[in-house]
């Protein structure tokens, strides 16, 4: 997903959970993004402070990376995914559909396409940290 | 931990008035001809349509409207290129020539990437190419998208009559609106499928002769506009009210 929808959707989603959960202030929020949606963090973060809500003014957002690793669903392989292994079309595509790794990469192993994303797709909210509203 | 891109989808879709899935219960009955020249003719009368195939594993519209060399333009996500009047969405953009291997929960994880990222903007319909059956994508999309009308594909073959039945049994039984049923690929006068949509309580839109020049209109839209198969479309588009 390109960095600006990604931003919108994380900022529609703490909003959500802020409203649902009664937070007055949020102080942080971590968000780990996958390796494999390569995920280019400085426009994220840009995207993130441009799209924010007033009551999200001072929140911090920490974004990490998880490693990408794949598992091969016949012989068992288990492989880190390497942004380098791809072309620039097929990073291109990866980077905006990352199931599209199935048209483009292969188990080095037994060179199967029926493999996993066991870790490392996509983009998740960790967790946020702020302060309730009182009773 | 949670997924934020459940968040965006509705905003995604909140500019298209009416979201329409043709679907069927087996492959190989002419969804997504009927997806593309009803998108076609929907936007030749002036309407801002939109075209998504959602057939993954087995995309097709990309061929019947003879797209290639094109991307989507990235702009807060991205902008569906405009194709013979339609902006038009599929996996090929990305995947190219190659197969794509998907299991369930990589189908179901495509589809939410797709929808959350693409940006449709004002349409007045948007169509679905579904994939066959009622498998993962079928149920993520009833799941993420409220308000879609499905209008249900067979061929004169019982064998694709038993598939739908069972399609429409379930849209009902989650109390998803199902405008009717099209009867394609129709070679005899025989009113059978007729008989049994009104057996099930759902509404016949009508048949579409089998039409052996549609092979060769493949790929040139402006021959496919021509063809009988097309005027029976439009014929079933009257009947839907579009």
């Amino acid at each position: 997903m390109h960095e600006w929808a990604l931003a919108e959707a994380v900022i529609a989603s703490v909003s959500d959970i802020v409203e649902r959960e009664g937070f007055e202030e949020v102080e942080e929020v971590r968000i780990k993004v996958g390796e494999l949606q390569q995920v280019e963090h400085d426009i994220l973060k840009f995207a993130l402070s441009q799209l924010r809500p007033a009551r999200l003014e001072g929140t911090e957002f920490t974004i990490e990376v998880a490693r990408a690793e794949l598992r091969c669903r016949v012989c068992g392989n288990e492989w880190q995914f390497r942004k380098e292994d791809l072309d620039e079309h097929a990073a291109e595509a990866v980077h905006f559909v990352p199931e599209i790794i199935h048209a483009y990469v292969r188990c080095p192993r037994c060179g199967s396409p029926d493999f996993e994303v066991s870790k490392g797709r996509g983009l998740w909210i960790e967790s946020i940290r702020g302060v309730r509203r009182g009773p | 931990m949670t997924d934020p891109r459940l968040s965006v989808i509705e905003e995604r879709l909140k500019g298209i008035d009416e979201i329409i899935a043709i679907a069927s219960g087996k492959g190989g009955v002419g969804k997504s001809l009927v997806a593309s020249v009803l998108a076609l003719t929907l936007a030749r009368d002036g309407n801002e349509v939109g075209l998504l195939d959602l057939d993954f594993t087995g995309p097709s519209t990309h061929i019947i409207l003879g797209v290639k060399g094109i991307q989507p333009t990235e702009d807060r996500g991205v902008l569906p290129p405009v194709v013979h009047g339609l902006k038009y969405m599929s996996i090929t953009y990305y995947s190219g020539e190659n197969p794509v291997p998907l299991r369930g929960v990589d189908t179901s994880n495509a589809l939410i990437e797709l929808l959350s990222v693409t940006r449709w903007g004002a349409l007045d319909f948007l169509v679905l190419d579904m994939p066959p059956g009622i498998g993962d994508a079928t149920l993520d999309l009833l799941r993420l998208v409220r308000r879609i009308r499905f209008v249900v594909v067979t061929t004169p073959s019982q064998l694709a009559f038993e598939t739908v039945r069972k399609l429409i049994a379930l849209l009902e039984e989650l109390k998803v609106p199902v405008v009717g049923i099209v009867e394609n690929m129709k070679t005899d006068s025989s009113d059978s499928i007729q008989r049994r949509a009104l057996e099930i309580g759902t509404r016949f839109l009508g048949e579409i002769p089998y039409d052996p020049e549609v092979e060769s209109a493949i790929g040139d839209v402006g021959k496919l506009m021509g063809t009988r198969f097309t005027k029976a479309v439009e014929q079933i588009r009257n009947e839907m009210h579009l």
